[in-house]
């Protein structure tokens, strides 16, 4: 035939990529460089993962998602199912017991990511959006207490409405308005606080999990022996607080 | 002793009573959120220094 090339399919090289696609394509492209699904999607971690330190950031996201599902439960129902019903009252406590894990997660979290330095490696942004989300996850908590209708929380609206005031961003931010309040919470803070969470684990996924720092910057300690840290962590960890320049 | 287990145990969860607070200057804190931090730093250390298992899938 005619059309049959002469060339070993084997051995030819492979056509250079077009870009086509218009943004949409550009946009795939520059998504699936940045995160390939085996960087995405892992099925292994490094060896020096192996400690119960770096447990704390997926047991926030866990309580991350008991918080969501509890509050949606919520804000389907209403105040007048979770102040009277058994059911009700047994998630309004699910809701805030995993709110206090979740911030007691992310503060422990926080501290061993602040004593790892772990904005090292061009990892400013992921350690920018965890400190962020922290920051919204505080206002949520703190206007999921003025939600609570009782007198805890009009008391601590009418404490905050004076700094607030102070502050200047009273006539915005009203905590004496219930109805705001309760806008805060359930909408406009948790979606800031869930964008900044999968922008966070995205940018985990893209620069990697931050490894501890090397011994070799510890000038006083001896250098590691073969017996204590196994043979592919003596290869990754010393320059592996310098994530890939993709 | 058993006997006046309820009522130490009770003193920081107790929330039919007035709340406990610790002051120290102008510091003041209630002693359930002192309780609180207190286990937070708890695990915190305990995280540091137990051993972890090992897994087969690391690299």
């Amino acid at each position: 035939m005619s059309g049959q090339s002469t060339t070993n399919p084997t051995t030819a090289p492979a056509p250079a990529p077009v870009a086509t696609g218009g943004w949409t394509g550009a946009v795939r492209r520059r998504a699936v460089r940045a995160l390939p699904p085996d960087k995405l999607l892992p099925d292994t971690q490094p060896a020096y993962m192996a400690s119960w330190i770096y447990v704390f950031g997926v047991l926030t996201l866990a309580a991350f998602v008991v918080v969501l599902a509890s509050g949606t439960v919520l804000a389907l129902r209403g105040p007048a199912w979770w102040h009277i019903s058994s059911l009700g009252h047994y998630i309004n406590s699910l809701h805030l017991w995993s709110v206090e894990l979740f911030m007691a997660f992310m503060v422990i979290h926080l501290w061993g990511k602040f004593f790892m330095a772990a904005w090292r490696g061009r990892r400013a942004l992921t350690w920018i959006t965890g400190a962020v989300a922290f920051l919204g996850s505080v206002g949520t908590a703190f206007t999921g207490y003025l939600a609570q209708q009782n007198f805890d929380s009009q008391w601590i609206a009418t404490q905050a409405k004076d700094g607030l005031n102070a502050v200047g961003i009273g006539a915005y931010f009203n905590v004496m308005d219930f109805g705001q309040m309760l806008m805060w919470h359930i909408v406009l803070l948790p979606a800031l606080v869930g964008i900044l969470v999968v922008w966070h684990l995205l940018l985990v996924r893209h620069r990697g999990v931050v490894p501890p720092i090397a011994r070799r910057e510890r000038s006083a300690e001896p250098a590691p022996t073969a017996e204590a840290i196994p043979e592919p962590v003596l290869s990754t960890v010393p320059d592996a607080d310098q994530a890939p320049r993709s | 002793m058993i006997g006046m287990l309820p009522m130490v145990l009770g003193t920081p969860v107790d929330l039919n009573s007035p709340g406990h607070y610790v002051h120290w200057g102008v510091i003041q804190i209630s002693v359930a959120n002192l309780v609180v931090v207190g286990v937070m730093l708890l695990v915190f250390i305990l995280a540091l220094v137990l051993p972890f298992p090992r897994g087969r899938d690391r690299k």
